[in-house]
């Protein structure tokens, strides 16, 4: 008998089992249809900058579904996705500097802390291919050998939350101290064109909206899939008593692992992209703070559920951009009441809150005048 | 001022830093080993002693003012951590991931409402007369090793904590009902132990402790609202290193993470020293994942 031993009770909802994955074929795909035909149709129908914005959002909603499968399959909780975002970020970001440059040239802000040559490793980023592959791989790799290191010794839950912490940390001090190098403080930015395009123009702004938005309705369907799959259910499984798999003869590592570098490349994507949208990347978006913003955009919307990290990622993002200017004092109390409530009132999100309305019998009713089909 | 001064000097400075890691990371420490929650808001209970210690010397100036704000600074974080405790720790104990999240919000409301109170440039803790001055080592080999007064004020504040700790661990029935939580709640609560009044008590003496802290903390730079910040993380690594809930393993992992900073610092700058000590963390768990000090258990979940 131990109870004085404290589990992570599972937190219900969110397997995408078998039978939600069957009710999906239907009217509730034509749902989802039309909501990504309406997201396609946005640039006619919004402004340019609203455009711009929601483009960054579905850029951070990459990353938020990444971490519905650390975080709400995996059980793995990490404070530092911002590292991968960041690795994204800068990785386009150094490709775009180098390709506006001639031969030998030095990016600006070098030539002013008085640097006379590249870094080294700056100047593979000089091909886009690299650049491209540098995008997910730089994050992918260093998420992979990093928690390696750290599962394999069987170290997890709040001592792993608290090693990403500081490894953002880490990596946003690094990025501000070396200056020369990095840009420092204010980061890079600037970008006149990436793989040829120009930016800035409306064709090139739409394209890469669309890009965004055919990205996200993939990694969602992907994602989806992985999570219904039999890789899925062992992860949940590891999730809710890591010791029981091993029992089973299972080795956790790798499961855990395989699902943090999927989340690591995911956030590296998400980085890259939203630097072509906001057109900057700094040591601001990838600190100790952002870091754990992110978490909180999956925890508003529900971590269990993909749609509902979309959905929170969207919601606290316009909220944030809504607040925050005309307020600012106001939005980091918002944002810490909305930490404490969401966590204490409301796990489950967003979505949780919409699967508990749909199981009252008033919203069954609703919910079969929606989408129809359901028993 | 030769190599020598320079190595002792930052041997000296290590031993300081820890020292305030380990007020930092004492509180952390007990409740972790405890209840298994990590209270993030705890860097604001350093800020809330700094300012505690601000206030306390608008009242009462004069050199003895820095003594009169240590137990107003213990008592007001502790009281603070007792309202944390009871309205949110309390109910999430069961999940300690979402106690991190929460009482992350808590510290940004605390943080914001510091600016608004006391502005985003921060207020200044003058140490009294008899703190401000300096020890030079005449000549010999650490000829130049200059070691100031406040830097040992510290180091003693931080072995009367721990003295005054162990010694209620120890020797005290207070100890005694803690030990007992500690190694097995089941067992405690059903011997008859109140186990929510032990969780409560040791809580409020961690965040206590902090405010002790942040009194320190006060005499060596501006409190200002994000003061708290800046020492927490270091203080989350050494409770990763220093295994659950020992007093001894976070002690040495304090000193671990003290030294280690101060004597890289030597060779590389603050920046690339948080890199390695991130690295040496990384590093060391390889070899001892469950802390410095291991605290034997039969819970397999421990």
């Amino acid at each position: 008998m131990d109870m004085g031993m404290r589990k992570e009770t599972p937190l219900s909802g969110g397997p995408v089992t078998g039978g939600m994955a069957r009710a999906a074929i239907g009217r509730p795909m034509a749902l989802w249809l039309a909501l990504v035909a309406l997201a396609a149709l946005a640039p006619w129908l919004v402004s340019a900058y609203e455009l711009n914005l929601l483009a960054r959002f579905l850029a951070m909603a990459l990353l938020a579904m990444g971490l519905v499968l650390v975080w709400g399959q995996g059980g793995v909780l990490s404070l530092g996705q911002g590292v991968f975002f960041g690795l994204g970020g800068y990785a386009i970001a150094m490709h775009m500097k180098l390709a506006a440059l001639g031969d030998g040239d030095l990016p600006d802000f070098m030539v002013w802390s008085g640097l006379d040559a590249l870094p080294w490793w700056w100047v593979p980023f000089k091909s886009p291919l690299v650049a491209l592959l540098g995008v997910v791989l730089v994050p992918g790799a260093l998420a992979a050998l990093f928690s390696w290191a750290v599962f394999r010794r069987r170290v997890g839950g709040v001592y792993f939350a608290l090693i990403t912490q500081a490894l953002a940390l880490a990596f946003a001090t690094l990025l501000i101290s070396q200056q020369p190098s990095t840009g420092g403080f204010n980061g890079l930015t600037d970008f006149q064109t990436v793989m040829g395009v120009e930016l800035g123009t409306p064709a090139a702004n739409h394209g890469l909206y669309w890009l965004t938005l055919a990205l996200v309705v993939g990694v969602f369907v992907a994602l989806r899939a992985l999570m219904a799959s039999r890789y899925g259910t062992l992860l949940r499984a590891i999730r809710d008593g890591e010791n029981r798999i091993r029992f089973l003869g299972y080795d956790p590592t790798p499961f855990k692992v395989v699902a943090f570098t999927i989340g690591a490349v995911l956030a590296g994507l998400a980085g890259a992209l939203f630097t072509l949208h906001a057109g900057v990347v700094s040591p601001a978006l990838v600190g100790v703070v952002p870091s754990i913003e992110m978490v909180i955009w999956v925890a508003v919307g529900g971590r269990n559920s993909l749609a509902g990290a979309v959905a929170g990622t969207l919601a606290v993002n316009l909220a944030k951009d809504g607040v925050s200017s005309a307020f600012p004092d106001l939005w980091l109390y918002a944002l810490g009441l909305v930490f404490v409530l969401v966590v204490t009132l409301l796990p489950g999100g967003l979505a949780g809150l919409v699967a508990d309305t749909t199981a009252t019998p008033w919203g069954k009713r609703l919910k079969s005048l929606v989408v129809g089909g359901s028993k | 001022m030769g190599q020598w001064p320079l190595v002792a000097g930052q041997i000296f400075n290590g031993f300081s830093v820890a020292s305030l890691y380990v007020l930092a990371a004492l509180g952390l420490a007990l409740s972790f080993g405890l209840m298994r929650v990590i209270n993030m808001a705890h860097g604001e209970m350093l800020m809330l002693g700094g300012y505690l210690a601000y206030l306390t010397l608008q009242v009462v100036p004069g050199p003895l003012g820095i003594l009169a704000a240590m137990p107003v600074a213990f008592l007001g974080a502790a009281a603070v951590g007792a309202v944390l405790e009871t309205a949110l720790i309390k109910r999430l104990s069961a999940r300690p991931l979402d106690t991190l999240l929460a009482t992350w919000g808590v510290s940004l409301i605390l943080q914001q409402a510091a600016r608004n109170i006391f502005g985003a440039i921060g207020v200044d803790v003058r140490a009294p007369e008899w703190l401000n001055h300096a020890y030079t080592v005449p000549s010999g080999l650490f000829e130049g090793l200059t070691i100031p007064a406040t830097r040992l004020f510290i180091l003693a504040v931080a072995f009367a904590v721990m003295g005054a700790l162990s010694l209620l661990l120890a020797s005290t029935r207070i100890g005694l009902l803690v030990r007992a939580v500690n190694q097995d709640r089941g067992m405690a609560a059903a011997a008859g132990i109140n186990v929510r009044a032990v969780d409560l008590s040791v809580f409020c003496l961690g965040t206590g402790i902090a405010g002790l802290a942040g009194v320190v903390l006060a005499l060596l730079g501006p409190v200002t609202p994000n003061v708290g910040q800046s020492y927490v993380v270091p203080a989350f690594l050494v409770v990763v290193l220093g295994g659950l809930g020992s007093l001894r393993g976070t002690a040495i992992a304090s000193l671990i993470v003290g030294l280690f900073s101060a004597l890289v610092q030597i060779l590389v700058d603050v920046s690339l020293a948080q890199v390695l000590l991130l690295l040496f963390v990384i590093g060391f768990i390889q070899f001892r994942p469950q802390g410095v000090v291991a605290v034997r258990s039969r819970a397999l979940d421990a």
